[in-house]
């Protein structure tokens, strides 16, 4: 439904002053939703449509109870695509709506400029819709249980995706002549004089590296060429799937890369929004009646829950710190090199830089990089970071160390890949029996074991040949095993 | 642009759900953890099986992370339980998804799983209870019944009539005569009552491990009965060398040592059917759980002459379950059995070990009595 007139006529406004803040986002439409419409929607994850698969309805039970119970509303709802849809739930208040409004264009902006969403998909609502026919075709020609039975199998490996392969151009398969050159070259001969040639470079050497060259080069080139990271394509094109198979997984994966530039900005997405609309609300759009309830919201969305990292919380405060520092050009050699606390604290040099950086920052910058750049011992201080692990022996979770070293490390650790695991194809062929080994690329976390199992019976119902993966379980090089019937974990 | 497919994902999802607690509903009742997590209408199970699995991060233990907030090093993080409460579905990565059930549903899921007959309440027709609906309106009556919308309309009608209210204006004043209140109409309507009279042995060789089959298959019996009837009562008596009447909590949880006499807990039995539950108005379930060990040959032979005249007449049926002990004899059973050969209303059951409750239930509950 459209909004009620005095909400178009804020909407107007906000996206003026939006743009007088130098935002620049597609045009956005919002949708008055009720509860339950809300629901339902942000089942979807914020689709009006999508294919029929019942943990859009495990996602429907979750949230519609936890609204019911008034233990969670969503407030924001909004989708990146060209225009942007967003959604505004019936019955809340005008200053509720106002926040969310200058909330959206903040997300809006963001979708349209930052770099890591250049390659998504803007049409994605009809894209999505498309989706929705065609699998609901394979359903009425194949079965609605087979179908099902389908897309739990791709949708158990869709986060076994390569994310930052759109932003890169594979590396061209090395021509035969530059392989051969480069083995020539491999062949090991020092330089000698003529009369010790024999001796420093002896021709059975020679002849016996030369042979062992010709034999790795005689031997099948390996498949894949190089370890594939993303499975869901390699699978796409070596398994033996039926057409509509095919079909389906392809449009599972264009969904997730579709997704998966929002796991990978969600820190400074939420915080970019949230320093707009706290500007917007503050600066222009409060009547003075309404500063109370605005604080209140405010607050809530930034809170913290003890223990946790709430993205908004830290997005915001790091644009904000970023915006500071720059202002007061506290950045670069001479102002890390200064030892002097008393100095340090009281640093301006009046550059005034701020806004034009966080522009910047936003254009170019994913979480990793944004947490990897400016993340700073100060700023760890003031937010009062650390880092926490499992205590088997007290049964509970500890505070493990408030080093700026630390927290930044396990920070990175828990963003690097979307916070996915690094899975690769290494080996289509293991054997010579058709046999898919897959590695788990092992930095400090371990897999969940009950879970990889699982997951490997999907992978094998795909690749209808026996199935590896290898990984590492306490230390412990593991292969985990399924051949269709029984589960095996060897030692590798 | 709405379209709610979302209500057919739903169900589905619900669907599975059933499904996935009917494929494991023996494991469901053999492990007693839902019991635990019954609200009042619901319970809560966890079923880690249901979403979707991935290939995701998550030792066994609770993990590591970064968090925000107070504390020293070595300190509990912030939001920790205190110690002593470990939740595991808290951690990160373990991805146990907890679905809520209506015990009426659950109900449901035992049935069709066990293929229990539904009920056939006794005397059907002959229990009746009265209750009161409001259905009319009359003229006197207490303030706090006053109906208010026909008050106001017999006013309304009476002003206009009168030309004192129109169009330009007016006051609608009610005088007495248009008060108008809610009139009840007394209604017999047919009502099966039902009630659970729970009878343990305590004594000495009755251990936590029966104890605890015991409370299982209270629950399940429970929330069978409860979704048969209507309105249910349950009374539990627990007894060693003597009987005594208590309350749920102190059912389960009593551990007293001492001789057994079943004897005492029938008579107490038959006593609180003959105050409370008059037969033709109840139908009365008690059901008796015990490691089968009786005191004597004499207080058994006493036992039996208790069912055969004064219990069996009043009762649906009677169940005696038997849990096999290290202690006990499991004589009583067989004395039973040998008792009432051919007695419908008489039902044994051996249990074994917790992964016997099921089949218990299916002999207690599959008569459809």
């Amino acid at each position: 439904m459209t909004l009620p007139p005095e909400l178009q006529r804020e909407q107007a406004r906000i996206r003026d002053i939006a743009s007088e803040c130098g935002l620049d986002f597609f045009e956005t439409i919002f949708e008055m939703v009720d509860g339950d419409g809300m629901n339902t929607v942000a089942s979807y994850e914020g689709f009006p449509v999508r294919y029929r698969h019942w943990r859009f309805g495990m996602g429907y039970d979750q949230i519609s109870k936890s609204y019911a119970w008034g233990m969670s509303k969503i407030y924001e709802l909004v989708i990146n695509n060209d225009p942007c849809y967003a959604y505004l739930l019936r019955g809340n208040s005008t200053v509720d709506q106002k926040l969310v409004m200058a909330h959206v264009y903040g997300h809006c902006d963001f979708f349209k400029n930052n770099l890591w969403f250049q390659p998504t998909n803007r049409r994605m609502v009809d894209e999505l819709a498309s989706h929705a026919t065609r699998i609901q075709r394979h359903m009425d020609r194949e079965g609605f249980d087979e179908v099902e039975a389908f897309l739990d199998s791709c949708l158990s490996i869709e986060n076994l995706i390569d994310i930052y392969s759109p932003y890169t151009t594979p590396p061209a398969a090395r021509s035969a002549q530059a392989r051969e050159e480069e083995e020539d070259r491999a062949v090991i001969r020092f330089r000698a004089k003529d009369y010790m040639e024999s001796f420093i470079n002896p021709p059975e050497f020679l002849a016996e590296q030369r042979q062992r060259l010709e034999a790795e080069r005689k031997r099948k080139p390996a498949f894949p060429e190089r370890p594939e990271r993303d499975v869901m394509r390699f699978l796409l094109e070596n398994a033996p799937l039926k057409s509509w198979q095919r079909d389906t997984l392809g449009m599972i994966r264009d969904e997730a890369y579709y997704f998966a530039p929002q796991r990978l900005t969600k820190i400074m997405n939420e915080g970019w929004a949230s320093y707009w609309h706290s500007r917007m609300m503050t600066g222009h759009l409060l009547e003075p009646g309404e500063i109370i309830e605005y604080a209140e919201r405010h607050a809530g969305a930034m809170a913290v829950q003890p223990g946790r990292i709430n993205p908004y919380k830290i997005g915001i405060e790091l644009f904000r710190d970023i915006e500071e520092r720059w202002n007061r050009g506290r950045f670069g050699k001479e102002y890390e090199e200064c030892d002097d606390l008393d100095a340090r604290r009281a640093w301006d040099t009046g550059l005034g830089e701020g806004r034009t950086k966080i522009f910047e920052v936003r254009r170019i910058y994913n979480d990793v990089t944004f947490i990897d750049e400016f993340l700073t011992p100060e700023f760890c201080d003031a937010q009062r970071l650390f880092t926490y692990e499992w205590n088997a022996k007290t049964n509970r979770r500890e505070i493990t160390s408030r080093d700026f070293g630390d927290i930044k490390g396990q920070l990175l650790r828990s963003l690097a890949n979307g916070g996915q695991p690094i899975i690769e194809v290494v080996e289509g062929n293991y054997a010579n029996r058709g046999e898919l080994v897959l590695r788990h690329r092992h930095d400090d976390a371990d897999l969940q074991l009950g879970q990889a199992r699982e997951t490997l019976t999907h992978v094998h119902r795909l690749w209808t040949r026996p199935v590896h993966l290898e990984t590492t379980v306490e230390g412990r090089a593991r292969r985990l095993s399924y051949d269709g019937k029984t589960h095996e974990m060897g030692d590798r | 642009m709405m379209v709610h497919t979302i209500d057919l994902d739903h169900s589905r999802f619900k669907h599975i759900v059933r499904g996935a607690i009917r494929r494991d509903l023996k494991k469901h009742i053999a492990n007693g953890a839902m019991i635990a997590r019954q609200g009042a209408k619901t319970v809560s199970i966890p079923l880690p099986q249901i979403d979707l699995p991935r290939f995701r991060f998550g030792s066994n233990e609770g993990g590591s992370g970064v968090g925000q907030g107070e504390g020293e090093v070595g300190d509990p993080a912030p939001g920790e339980p205190q110690p002593g409460r470990a939740e595991a579905g808290e951690a990160p990565g373990e991805h146990a998804l907890e679905v809520e059930v209506t015990l009426e549903e659950l109900a449901k899921i035992l049935g069709e799983e066990l293929q229990l007959p539904n009920i056939q309440p006794k005397g059907k027709k002959q229990v009746t209870t009265e209750v009161h609906r409001y259905t009319g309106l009359r003229r006197i009556g207490p303030a706090s019944l006053r109906h208010l919308r026909r008050t106001f309309k017999r006013a309304l009608k009476r002003e206009i009539a009168s030309g004192r209210f129109g169009p330009k204006g007016g006051m609608v004043v009610p005088i007495r005569d248009d008060m108008r209140y809610r009139a009840w109409d007394p209604r017999t309507i047919p009502e099966s009552n039902a009630v659970i009279l729970y009878m343990m042995d305590v004594s000495g060789s009755m251990g936590d491990e029966q104890k605890e089959i015991v409370r299982i298959e209270a629950f399940w019996i429970d929330t069978w009965l409860r979704s048969q009837y209507r309105h249910i009562e349950t009374r539990y008596i627990v007894h060693d060398a003597e009987a005594k009447e208590v309350d749920q909590h102190t059912f389960f949880h009593l551990r007293e040592s001492g001789g057994t006499k079943i004897s005492s807990a029938y008579e107490l039995c038959n006593t609180l059917i003959d105050r409370d539950y008059p037969p033709d108005e109840w139908n009365i379930y008690p059901l008796h759980f015990s490691d089968g060990d009786n005191w004597s040959g004499g207080d058994t032979a006493r036992c039996l002459e208790l069912l055969r005249h004064q219990l069996l007449p009043k009762v649906n049926v009677f169940c005696y379950g038997q849990v096999r002990s290290t202690y006990g004899s499991g004589q009583f059973k067989t004395d039973l059995d040998n008792a009432f050969p051919d007695e419908p209303r008489v039902l044994t059951s051996d249990i074994p070990d917790k992964e016997g409750i099921m089949a218990s239930i299916r002999e207690f509950l599959g008569s459809g009595k």
